[in-house]
C-alpha cells in the first residue's frame, strides 16, 4: 500500500515538473491591450522557437487580480493599480513590478452624421455623468443623447472615471457594452451615440478611420484647441488630454524567458508593431524606467 | 449457494450504486444552495437587507458611495422574462395546437423535431442575432437610434424559451383521452370549438406548467441578454429603455471583483435571489404538473 502511493506520488511530481517545463507565459487582462498584446505573443513566438505564450483578455481587473491570485505571469492593465489591490498583493507576498509598453490615446468617437466637431474636457465629464441629455445643448443637431461605454471590470471604464468625470459616478442610463468592437459597431448605427474607445480600434483593417464613426477633437479648456488622438505630436506633447501608459505587470523580478519577451516587447521590434496597431510608442523616460525594472 | 450469494451481493450493490446517483443529485442541490448561502450571508454585514432589495441603485465601484440596490435589476429581470412570455406563449400555444390536431402527420414529423433543434441553438449565437439583426430592426420600427433594450432581450428570450413550451404543451395536448375529442364532435361541435373549448382547457395544467419551465429558462439565461439588452444600470422607463437582469450583472462583475469583499458577497446574494426566483417558478410548474398526472390517473 505504501509502496502504491509512493509510486502515485512519485508520477504525480513528474507530471507536474513535465507541465511546467513547458513554460508558458500565461498573460492576462486588459481588453483594450489584448489584440495588441496577442499580436505581440505571435510575433515572438515566431521569432523565439521554443516559447510559448497564451493571452487572455477579461479587463485589467481581471488581469490584476490573477498577477495577486498567481494565476497568470503578466497582468495587463491599462489604468494604476488601486492602493487596496496592491496592499492585498503584498499580503500574498507578491510584488508588482509594472512596466510601461505602449501609450493609448483614449479617443471619444461619435456617429459620422453629427455634426459636432470639438468638446472639452469638461463637457465629455458631464456626458457621461448623465448632465447633458441632448446634443442640441452643445450646439449639434437634435438627438438624445445616447452614452456607450464599458463595463466595470475595464480599465477604460475607471480610466474614464477617474480622468474624465472627475471621479464621479457614471450616468446610470450609460449601456454598458462587452468591448470595445461593439461600441464602434453600435455608434456605427445610432445617430445620438457617443462612446470611448482605444485608438488601436478606430482603423479598419487597411488601416484607414472606419466608415460612419467620427472621432472628436478635444480641448482641455472651453477656449483652448481641439486635438484628435490620432495625431502623435499631440498625444507625445501631452496636448491630447486623455491619454494613458498600457502597462504590463510581473510579480518582483520577471523570470529570464518573461524578461526576455518584456524586453522584445519595449524595443525596437515590439515598439514598431504597438505603433502599426494605432498605438503610439514609448518614449526615453518610460524605456529608461522599464530597463530598470528589468533587472 | 455461493452462486445466490453472490447474486443477493451484486443486486445490493447495483441497488447502492443507484440509490447514490439519486442521493448524488439531491446533494448536488443542496450543496450549491449552502454554497450560495454562506458566501451571500456576509454581505448582509454591511448592507441592510431593504435597502438591498427596495433601493434602485447598483454601483459597488462608484467613486463615490457605494450602493448596493438591486431592485432596478430585479424589475428588469421580470420584465424581460415577462416580455418573453408573453411573445413566447400564444405563439408556443399555436404551434402546440397546431401540431397535436391540425398538421398533417408528416409535416409534424419534420416540424417537431425542428422545433427541438432550436433549443440547441447556444445563447451566444442568439445574443449574437439580437446584435446584428434585432437590434437594428427593433432601432429601424421605434426610432429609438438604438435596439439594445428590453424589447430585443423578450424577443430572444422567446426564441430561447419556445421549444419548451412547444413541446410540453403538445404532450399534454396529445395526452387529453380521446374520447374527449370523440365526444365533442359527436355533440356537433366545430373542430376548432373542440381544440379550444375542450382538448386546451383539459391540457391545460401540463400548458401552465409548460409555459412556467420556458419562464424559468428565460429568467436563468446570461449571455444572451447580456449581449442584447445594452446593462444599462438605471430604473427602467420602459420596455424601450436598455436593462440590466441579474444574470447579467453577475456575470459582468464577478470576473473582477475583489474576493472577498461586500461587492463579492453581494453578487453571491444576487445569486440567491435569482435561485429562489427559479425555484419557485419550476416549484410551481412541478406541481401544476403532478397535479394533472393525477387527474389522468
Amino acid at each position: 500500500m505504501k509502496k502504491l502511493t509512493i509510486i502515485v506520488l512519485a508520477t504525480l511530481t513528474l507530471l507536474g515538473g513535465l507541465l511546467l517545463g513547458a513554460k508558458m507565459i500565461q498573460i492576462k487582462g486588459s481588453d483594450t491591450m489584448v489584440n495588441l498584446v496577442q499580436i505581440l505573443a505571435e510575433e515572438y513566438m515566431g521569432k523565439t522557437p521554443g516559447s510559448a505564450i497564451a493571452v487572455l483578455g477579461g479587463g485589467s481587473g481581471t488581469g490584476i487580480t490573477g498577477l495577486i491570485n498567481q494565476t497568470c505571469d503578466i497582468a495587463n492593465h491599462s489604468r494604476e493599480w488601486k492602493p487596496k489591490e496592491i496592499d492585498q498583493a503584498w499580503e500574498k507576498g507578491v510584488t508588482p513590478r509594472f512596466f510601461i509598453i505602449a501609450v493609448d490615446g483614449l479617443s471619444i468617437v461619435v456617429n459620422a452624421k453629427n455634426p459636432i466637431e470639438k468638446l472639452t474636457m469638461a463637457q465629455v465629464g458631464a456626458l457621461y455623468r448623465g448632465e447633458i441629455k441632448g446634443w442640441r445643448t452643445l450646439g449639434a443637431y437634435d438627438k438624445p443623447v445616447s452614452l456607450y461605454g464599458r463595463q466595470s471590470n475595464s480599465g477604460t471604464y475607471v480610466f474614464m472615471q477617474e480622468f474624465v468625470l472627475g471621479n464621479k459616478n457614471y450616468s446610470a442610463d450609460m449601456k454598458e457594452m462587452n468591448g470595445n468592437a461593439q461600441i464602434i459597431e453600435s455608434i456605427l448605427q445610432d445617430e445620438g451615440a457617443v462612446g470611448y474607445v482605444g485608438v488601436g480600434y478606430l482603423y479598419d483593417q487597411t488601416g484607414k478611420i472606419r466608415k460612419g464613426l467620427k472621432i472628436i477633437k478635444i480641448s482641455k479648456d472651453p477656449n483652448g484647441t481641439g486635438y484628435l488622438p490620432t495625431d502623435k505630436a499631440a498625444v507625445d506633447s501631452g496636448n491630447y488630454p486623455i491619454s494613458r501608459p498600457l502597462y504590463m505587470a510581473t510579480n518582483g523580478k520577471p523570470k529570464a524567458d518573461v524578461a526576455q519577451f518584456l524586453a522584445w516587447v519595449c524595443g525596437p521590434e515590439g515598439q514598431a508593431i504597438v505603433e502599426r496597431e494605432g498605438f503610439f510608442a514609448i518614449g526615453p523616460a518610460h524605456r529608461a524606467q522599464n530597463d530598470k525594472n528589468l533587472k | 449457494m455461493i452462486k445466490k450469494k453472490w447474486a443477493n451481493l451484486k443486486e445490493s450493490a447495483i441497488r447502492a450504486f443507484f440509490l447514490t446517483c439519486g442521493i448524488l443529485a439531491v446533494l448536488v442541490l443542496v450543496g450549491i444552495f449552502a454554497t450560495l448561502l454562506t458566501t451571500a450571508i456576509p454581505a448582509f454585514k454591511e448592507i441592510h437587507l431593504s435597502e438591498f432589495l427596495l433601493k434602485k441603485n447598483w454601483d459597488p465601484t462608484s467613486p463615490e458611495k457605494a450602493e448596493y440596490g438591486i431592485l432596478s435589476m430585479i424589475v428588469s429581470t421580470l420584465m424581460v422574462t415577462g416580455g418573453a412570455l408573453l411573445l413566447a406563449v400564444p405563439i408556443g400555444i399555436g404551434v402546440a395546437a397546431y401540431l397535436s390536431d391540425v398538421a398533417h402527420w408528416r409535416v409534424r414529423e419534420i416540424v417537431k423535431p425542428i422545433v427541438e433543434i432550436l433549443a440547441a441553438i447556444p445563447s451566444v449565437v442568439v445574443g449574437f442575432l439580437g446584435i446584428v439583426l434585432f437590434g437594428p430592426a427593433i432601432a429601424k420600427i421605434f426610432h429609438t437610434g438604438n435596439g439594445l433594450n428590453a424589447v430585443n432581450g423578450s424577443i430572444l428570450l422567446a426564441i430561447m424559451s419556445l421549444p419548451t413550451i412547444i413541446s410540453i404543451s403538445e404532450d399534454s395536448l396529445n395526452a387529453v383521452p380521446p374520447a374527449y375529442n370523440e365526444a365533442s364532435l359527436a355533440l356537433g361541435a366545430s373542430r376548432w370549438q373542440t381544440l379550444f373549448r375542450v382538448k386546451v382547457p383539459a391540457a391545460l395544467s401540463g400548458i401552465i406548467a409548460a409555459c412556467m419551465l420556458g419562464m424559468g429558462r428565460a429568467i436563468g439565461e446570461t449571455m444572451t441578454v447580456l449581449m442584447a439588452t445594452g446593462n444599462a444600470r438605471a430604473f427602467p422607463h420602459g420596455f424601450l429603455s436598455s436593462v440590466r437582469t441579474m444574470t447579467a450583472n453577475i456575470a459582468i462583475e464577478l470576473g473582477e471583483v475583489p474576493y472577498y469583499t461586500t461587492h463579492y458577497y453581494a453578487l453571491f446574494a444576487i445569486g440567491v435571489v435569482l435561485f429562489i426566483m427559479t425555484f419557485i417558478v419550476n416549484m410551481a410548474a412541478d406541481i401544476i404538473l403532478h397535479k394533472y398526472q393525477e387527474r389522468e390517473q
